[in-house]
């Protein structure tokens, strides 16, 4: 079982997004022990990247903070080989198509490999394009996560059948961020989903309460919640750790609830 | 070559919530522009609302001024709106139209695609809301209340550097939020596919008529055709006729901003390397990490990191070439050209006109040249004098 697949074997799967360097990246590391201590199952880390087309305005905020402290792609890549040294928690980086092409695709999935990254996700790379992308982490062993949207329908074939690892399910259309209704259309993907191949499903976008969490915890396999999280960082910057860890235990308490 | 491809460029790299919407626009499009009756009603609009064809002036001061090939301009700032972008728009909104959508969104940078876009979703009745990066709105404000006067909504975009780039980025985030009732009318020939042909095709009548114009007029065809290149459209649209005719040089002039050795520059061409963004496999200016660089020009319509993919393919095939203008280059043709010829062009046309100047004093008297006029410089007559040191406010 690789670390993925352990991932989802843990009942619901609870999965925090946090953009790393965001506000440096001695937070985001001591941010990753915490919540490895706090029993996530996976963490999604972003590369920030300076045009984030498909996040709403918290997680652009955090990459612009990211950016400005100073990160770079190989400074993450060079923290998580320090987090690996101790820890094993599921991580998956969340980046754009350039920040990935532009360092040389083959470069880029060895570099994840060796230190230790899981997977990746990328959210401007459609199932038409994957191939810029995708031999590069078959080669070097990262599993590939693919999206799909309340928009996708007819495409979900096409794409789950050549998915590999989980499904990342957008709940609803737009970018991220907290939103008060979401869920209307993610049964029905879930659903789509799994007519073509048991894969394990995590449904991210627009999820900040417990109530959320646990209604789309029931109808998946999984919660990604994002951009609730970075408000917490960015009103506490360098001091956001406990209330991160607060937060996040709550979350998690009501993804893994089965009542 | 590949769908949507130009060599190794263009591509769809968009999110997945728009690739339905993307596939919706591609279906429609190879539709519509083998539709007879769609086809009449576009040629009626650029002829009956837009003015077409727009001439091809001979520029006889300029010419016997700077005693070298013989200059023609094409005079798309003639057009309604005052520059080529209405050629595009018309052809999207009524694209728009047909497709059943009763909603357009728009990026705009110097706020002329925004202006057009805004008086074709008048015409045709349509809802109409453009996002402008904040810096532009206040460096093109009289170019807001005209797309506010025309009945649409204008949003001033904060992120980023506040400019093209991030108005485009807004634009799709917006999409991606309302796709069903609304059309992404892309500015430029760039983008995801379909919009690099589509935009490009609806340009190209800037070329045929230069094609015909010219052979009626001297018999033959021009030696050399200039254009300003921000994303290219204008460029796209006059070069796109000539290059199944290697005898015709195609020169794309592109924001030097302060210099290519400065970073306060927009020549992508000249200091960019290939990437992948806004939905497209071309050239940018990016960081060794491939970060998008903050780019800088006088010209908030060429103020942009990034160009279509067919001029970058153009650029490796070596049947186009690029080269960059600075501001002070640039302001100075606005000058020249307003004196020598009382024609006040847009300070993005103006980018073309300084390589003119450079270039048509090294040709033969026999040697033609065509400059694309691509829109008037009535909305930078501001901005030119307080970079002068005026102090004048619109």
């Amino acid at each position: 079982m690789n670390r993925i697949e352990r991932a989802f074997s843990n009942g619901k799967a609870f999965i925090p997004f946090i953009t790393a360097g965001d506000p440096t990246i001695e937070v985001t590391e001591k941010l990753v022990y915490k919540l490895a201590d706090a029993g996530v199952d996976l963490i999604e880390l972003g590369i920030p990247f300076s045009d984030p087309v498909a996040e709403g305005s918290v997680i652009q905020a955090a990459d612009v903070r990211a950016l400005s402290s100073g990160t770079t792609t190989d400074k993450i890549f060079d923290m998580v080989k320090r987090i690996r040294m101790t820890c094993d928690v599921p991580i998956a980086f969340m980046t754009y198509v350039n920040p990935v092409f532009s360092y040389g695709a083959d470069r880029f999935m060895r570099n994840c490999k060796e230190a230790g990254v899981d997977a990746i996700i990328i959210p401007d790379l459609p199932y038409e394009e994957r191939d810029e992308i995708r031999p590069y982490c078959n080669k070097h062993g990262i599993t590939y996560i693919s999206m799909i949207a309340p928009t996708s329908k007819e495409r979900i074939g096409n794409i789950v059948s050549d998915a590999e690892g989980f499904i990342y399910c957008v709940s609803s259309l737009g970018v991220t961020g907290v939103r008060q209704n979401i869920g209307l259309d993610s049964l029905e993907m879930v659903r789509s989903v799994k007519s073509v191949k048991n894969i394990p499903c995590a449904i991210g976008f627009g999820i900040s309460t417990p109530e959320q969490a646990r209604a789309m915890a029931e109808i998946s396999d999984g919660v990604i919640v994002g951009s609730a999280i970075v408000r917490i960082i960015e009103r506490h910057g360098n001091e956001c750790i406990e209330p991160v860890i607060d937060y996040v235990k709550s979350m998690l308490a009501a993804s893994k609830d089965k009542s | 070559m590949k769908k949507g491809r130009y060599g190794i460029y263009g591509g769809q790299y968009i999110p997945e919530t728009l690739m339905n919407a993307i596939i919706e626009l591609e279906a429609a499009y190879n539709h519509y522009k083998k539709d007879e009756s769609f086809i009449r009603e576009f040629n009626s609009l650029l002829a009956e609302y837009a003015g077409r064809p727009s001439r091809l002036y001979y520029a006889k001061n300029m010419t016997e001024n700077l005693k070298g090939a013989k200059i023609y301009l094409k005079r798309e700032d003639l057009n309604h709106t005052g520059s080529h972008k209405i050629n595009n728009v018309l052809g999207q909104v009524l694209l728009a139209k047909k497709m059943g959508k009763t909603r357009v969104i728009a990026e705009t940078g110097a706020g002329q695609h925004g202006v057009a876009t805004a008086t074709a979703a008048a015409l045709l009745g349509l809802e109409c809301e453009i996002f402008m990066g904040k810096e532009d709105t206040e460096r093109q404000a009289l170019n807001v209340y005209r797309m506010r006067l025309l009945g649409a909504k204008v949003h001033a975009v904060t992120s980023g550097t506040q400019t093209l780039k991030d108005a485009v980025n807004e634009t799709f985030r917006e999409w991606s939020t309302r796709i069903d009732d609304t059309h992404y009318v892309l500015g430029s020939v760039m983008g995801p596919h379909p919009f690099p042909e589509i935009v490009r095709d609806f340009q190209s009548v800037i070329g045929r008529e230069v094609k015909e114009q010219m052979l009626e007029a001297e018999g033959r065809l021009p030696d050399v055709i200039l254009a300003c290149v921000g994303g290219g459209s204008n460029a796209m649209g006059i070069f796109y006729e000539f290059i199944g005719h290697p005898e015709v040089r195609l020169i794309g002039c592109e924001a030097a901003g302060l210099g290519v050795d400065t970073d306060k520059t927009a020549a992508t061409m000249a200091t960019g390397r290939v990437g992948i963004f806004h939905g497209m496999k071309s050239y940018f200016c990016q960081d060794e990490y491939g970060q998008i660089a903050p780019v800088y020009s006088i010209s908030a319509g060429l103020d942009y990191p990034g160009v279509g993919p067919e001029h970058s393919y153009l650029k490796d095939i070596k049947r186009a070439e690029y080269v960059p203008v600075t501001d002070k280059e640039a302001v100075e043709a606005f000058e020249y050209l307003s004196r020598i010829e009382g024609i006040i062009p847009a300070v993005e046309s103006a980018h073309a006109v300084a390589y003119a100047m450079k270039l048509a004093p090294t040709m033969d008297k026999d040697k033609i040249m065509v400059i694309n006029l691509s829109g008037r410089g009535d909305k930078d007559v501001a901005a030119i004098a307080r970079y002068k040191g005026e102090d004048i406010y619109e």
